[in-house]
């Protein structure tokens, strides 16, 4: 009992952390800190609903990252086409992301285990590099976005603190509906083809329709995570989709905690943090993140919520 | 025609020097059942290694072999010291360890070598076109790629089905508890292994060296198409990767150079110029989903050796 406590008031700690951050940003003065976390945030929806299929699904997907090109360019796209509004950009960004999810799924669940892996990376390469030839919308050097989705007076994205609200709500909206999913009967399902596959199927569920539906809700969340970030950034490039961006988002989850509800928040917050301090202290702060990752694998099982666990077991 | 034969040798080279890579990844795959995402690295420190060397020794040939050491030792330090703790372990771990190897092996070069792009100079000798039909020349350098890759795809063959080394590499495969209890020090032989597939990442770097500039994270784009070309192959399979390569280089090769002109013939000639570049290099892509579709295991399951 004590054990959840401890994880427990840590989660409240920092959600109220980052619902109260913009007052700390106003009354510091701090603009920057306020940037920061918006892009945390998107990330954390990003990283969210990967673990939906990773940490729940036990569907280890190595090209999330795509969803994330994915929904951007669909606002980046639509803004260079003339159209502005928000109530056009965000649903095209969410219906082109689970098309995708669902093309992609549909193959790569043909597959398990490293195929998996492999094979939803080699697609998400292969969506940067359609994306890197798409002449007409900057090709590799990006596309910047003059225009922020408008939504018609409803909330102003280009107000710092109405954009972060909105990102933060967006996030909050997701982690409660992956809690209702994981859940669901629905989700139990897909746990349970996660434990074991074969007698699922035995009992007579169709795991493969199962699967692929828990992908696409998360590659759904994920074009979300996408059409904010292109916002954020007022630019979106092939860069947004590269698959070391794919690995930024699994090391977000894993360092969290996998499968549990608020770990991929957790390991956004403190990886992007991470990064950023190192990066202050040197140039070269890869040099420490890289072997930083491996300790992480190798000791650090859990993640940072199956850590606070242990210690609240003491 | 001078084209379509110089297309089809560099699609010949170029998949060659892909079943390098894949090789050294499919063999620590299958045998120790290790994802090594970081294997990129270690064709790109090959390509650093032979431009330094190159450099120092004034010689491209014995550059070339220096780097060739340098890498294998950096193989088996790396196996001992870090990716050895990671056998056994989910796959997940090693595709997050071995990431973070990158992110490291490229944030070292960017230290040590600065973030410019490095040249590697072919010597004059190897520079000269070589009459190989009548009135069609092509590169030497090219031609001796081609040549070192097939004599050293025959030589892994060959080891690995005809040596005692092979047989016990293959029986550590298939059980590995079992080659241990017959009194093989079995870790020796998975650091061996992890070596010759560094050598072998290695070797494909410094000979793609001249050709491209030495950079960073030059090893990534190709490492995405060795998994391509592992997964298509069977993983584990070295005659699946060894073809598979073969055919992902041609397709690729062939597919920049013709798709366009092809294209041009049926759309537009503005529409046909964007949607060339975009659609040849979803190729090789494409080929691995109807490979999936069609067989999950890829061409050559492993386990029909």
């Amino acid at each position: 009992m004590k054990a959840l406590t401890v994880s427990k008031a840590v989660t409240a700690l920092m959600l109220a952390g980052l619902v109260l951050l913009p007052l700390y940003s106003q009354m510091s003065g701090n603009i920057f800190i306020l940037t920061l976390f918006t892009r945390i945030i998107i990330l954390a929806l990003a990283a969210a609903s990967l673990n939906l299929i990773m940490g729940f699904g036990g569907m280890m997907s190595f090209g999330h990252a795509a969803y994330l090109g994915i929904g951007g360019y669909a606002v980046g796209m639509l803004a260079q086409e003339g159209v502005g509004s928000g109530f056009i950009q965000f649903p095209v960004a969410l219906a082109a992301s689970a098309l995708y999810a669902l093309v992609i799924g549909a193959l790569s669940l043909r597959t398990r285990g490293v195929y998996f892996i492999m094979i939803t990376l080699a697609f998400a390469q292969m969506a940067y590099y359609v994306a890197s030839g798409l002449a007409r919308y900057g090709g590799d050097d990006g596309l910047t976005v003059y225009k922020r989705s408008d939504f018609s007076g409803l909330i102003d994205l280009s107000n710092r603190t109405q954009f972060y609200y909105l990102c933060l709500a967006c996030l909050f909206g997701v982690i409660f509906l992956i809690w209702r999913i994981v859940n669901s009967r629905f989700g139990l399902v897909v746990q349970g083809l996660r434990s074991n596959e074969q007698r699922m199927q035995a009992i007579g569920f169709p795991a493969k329709r199962y699967q692929l539906v828990c992908f696409v809700i998360s590659g759904t969340m994920c074009g979300l995570a996408g059409a904010l970030l292109a916002n954020n950034t007022d630019f979106v490039s092939p860069a947004v989709m590269y698959w070391t961006r794919s690995g930024d988002l699994m090391v977000m989850v894993i360092l969290g905690g996998m499968g549990t509800l608020f770990g991929p928040i957790m390991g956004a917050v403190v990886f992007l943090l991470l990064e950023e301090f190192l990066s202050q202290i040197t140039e070269y702060w890869a040099l420490i993140m890289g072997p930083l990752l491996l300790l992480i694998v190798l000791f650090g099982r859990g993640g940072i919520m199956g850590m606070l666990g242990r210690a609240g077991r003491g | 025609m001078l084209l379509v034969v110089e297309q089809f040798l560099n699609g010949l080279q170029f998949g060659l020097l892909l079943f390098l890579l894949a090789a050294g990844l499919t063999l620590v795959f299958g045998i120790m059942d290790l994802v090594n995402l970081a294997h990129g690295s270690l064709y790109m420190m090959g390509a650093y290694f032979a431009a330094t060397f190159a450099a120092w020794t004034g010689s491209f040939l014995l550059g070339a072999l220096l780097a060739l050491g340098a890498t294998l030792v950096l193989g088996i330090v790396l196996e001992m010291s870090a990716l050895r703790h990671l056998y056994g372990r989910d796959h997940l771990d090693h595709v997050l360890a071995t990431f973070g190897l990158i992110l490291f092996f490229n944030e070292a070069v960017r230290l040590i070598w600065g973030p410019a792009g490095l040249a590697l100079p072919l010597p004059a000798w190897l520079t000269v076109p070589v009459p190989i039909l009548p009135g069609i020349h092509y590169p030497a350098y090219r031609l001796a790629i081609i040549a070192v890759a097939l004599l050293v795809a025959l030589l892994l063959y060959l080891g690995v089905m005809r040596t005692r080394i092979g047989m016990l590499i293959r029986a550590g495969a298939s059980n590995r508890e079992m080659i241990g209890a017959l009194g093989i020090n079995i870790k020796l032989l998975y650091t061996l292994v992890f070596g010759l597939g560094a050598a072998l990442a290695g070797l494909a770097g410094l000979m793609q060296a001249p050709i491209l500039t030495v950079q960073i994270g030059m090893g990534e784009n190709i490492l995405i198409l060795a998994f391509v070309i592992i997964v298509i192959g069977g993983i584990g399979s070295i005659r699946g990767a060894f073809l598979a390569a073969i055919f992902v280089g041609m397709i690729d090769t062939l597919g920049r150079a013709f798709l366009p002109n092809l294209l041009r013939q049926v759309l537009s000639g503005a529409a046909a110029s964007t949607a060339a570049p975009a659609l040849s290099s979803m190729l090789i892509y494409l080929l691995m989903a109807i490979v999936l579709v069609v067989r999950p295991e890829g061409l050559f399951p492993a386990n029909r050796r």
